[in-house]
Order: structure tokens, then sequence, then C-alpha cells
């Protein structure tokens, strides 16, 4: 199956990020196709490199870019999101990249299902 | 940045999009984030169907003033939404549907009527509702 991905809160305060980076390991896993993880709300968030968990805890924007390199994932941000929230190419996590939100109809019009992680 | 990037060909394909908005306008900023993503979805000629249930029926309500709480009132946007509406259902060159819902239950539990909003509404129960969810392709909701 063709899945598109929608993460719509940011890292840490909510398990959304969590849940959708598993959700996209284990598909990938199954040999699914991850077509896309659109990053919207404060789901932009999980873009940024100056996020320093603490060292025993999961880095996600560490994990996400590691995921994108792997499986040549395509992590777009919102730009719109993004630029309210301080969120610029300046300090853009490796593995993003930020986009428009074109970049989610786009996908949620290719894909076979569009799964939405956030409340 | 990343070399991963991909383009998906959408040419001629529609699909059926639903955008449910749940909160009320300005205490998050979800009401205004739906609102965007429905905007662009129109440049996609795609189907859609706007829904307003919970408290996000207070986004479409008249009269807003936001002065005192210092944010943008963005309820005259709905307007265009509706303006989109009409274009689809009248030319007959653009294929897409849009519908803008609102759930009958969220409605009179808040003391509203179809006369509240600034856009002309469909009002649905929410047996309608479920039916019209389960159509859906995609769902996108805040």
């Amino acid at each position: 199956m063709k899945f598109g991905i929608l993460v719509n809160e940011g890292p840490f305060t909510h398990q959304a990020s969590d849940s959708a980076y598993h959700f996209v390991k284990a598909a990938i896993e199954k040999g699914h196709q991850v077509m896309r993880v659109f990053f919207y709300y404060d789901g932009v968030n999980n873009a940024t490199k100056l996020s320093e968990p603490q060292s025993d805890d999961r880095n996600l924007v560490k994990l996400w870019g590691e995921l994108a390199a792997e499986h040549n994932l395509d992590l777009v941000v919102c730009v719109a999101a993004a630029l309210r929230r301080g969120i610029k190419d300046e300090n853009l996590a490796d593995g993003f990249r930020i986009s428009g939100l074109g970049q989610l109809i786009e996908v949620g019009i290719a894909a076979d299902r569009l799964v939405v992680f956030g409340d | 940045m990343n070399d991963n990037a991909v383009e998906f060909d959408t040419e001629g394909v529609t699909r059926n999009f639903m955008f449910i908005n749940r909160k009320a306008p300005y205490g998050t900023i979800y009401a205004l984030e739906v609102l965007e993503a429905v905007l662009i979805s129109a440049a996609f000629e795609q189907n859609a169907v706007i829904a307003f249930v919970d408290d996000g029926v207070f986004q479409i309500k008249k009269g807003q003033d936001t002065k005192a709480v210092n944010m943008k009132n963005f309820s005259p946007t709905y307007g265009i939404i509706e303006m989109e509406k009409e274009d689809a259902d009248e030319d007959e060159d653009i294929d897409m549907v849009w519908r803008i819902v609102v759930e009958k239950e969220s409605m009179e539990a808040r003391g509203l009527t179809k006369d509240d909003f600034v856009v002309d509404v469909e009002v649905l129960d929410s047996a309608e509702l479920a039916k019209l969810m389960a159509e859906q392709e995609m769902v996108i909701s805040g």
C-alpha cells in the first residue's frame, strides 16, 4: 500500500510524532511504500536541529532524519506553519525540506491512504 | 535539506477530501491552519467537504470581534470557501464538488441556528455526518 503521513504535533509534548515514526518504520519493514511525511501545525517543530533532548531520551528529530536517509523518505515541513514557529532553513535538521501545503494535498491525492497523527 | 524530494502526477485525479473543524477559532491555531489547507486544496480541484463539529461551529459564527484578544479575525475568509464552492457548482469545466457542513447536534447544543453563520451551510445530524465521513478518502482534521 502507498501511504501518505501527516504529523500534526510537535515532539515530546505529544506522542503523535513517536507514533508516526513507529508506524512509518513498521510500514516500510512490511514492504509498504511511504510516499511522503508531511509536518503541519506544531508538527513542524519535529524539524528543528536545535532540539537537544537529554541523553537518555529518544532524539526524535535525529530519528526522523536517520529514517529518511535510510529509506529515501521525503520529509516535508509546511512553510507557513514553519515560519510562524521559527523553523527556517537556518535551523532545519538533516533529512527535512520546507515546502508548501500543496505537498500535503498532492500526497493525499496520490496515496492510497493518508494516515494522520495528532489530536 | 534533503535529496529525497519527490513529485507525484495528480493530473486528472479527483479524490474525496474532508476537512473537519472541531476547535473554537482562537484558543488554538487549528482553525486557522485547517482553513489554510482548505484554500490550497482548491487549486487541486478536489472534492471537499468542509465540516464544522463540536466547538468548531464557532469558527463560522457571525459577528466575531477579536480586538480584545489581539488576534486576526479570519472569519471573513470562510467567504472565500463559499465562493470556491459556488464557482465549482456553476462552472461546468470545474469537476470538483464542495460542501460546507455543520453537525446539527453541535450547533444546537451551542444555541446556534443556520442563520448564525457567515456562510450558507448544510446541516446534517451526526448519523448523516458519520455516513458522509465513511465515504471520504482523505480526512484532515484540526
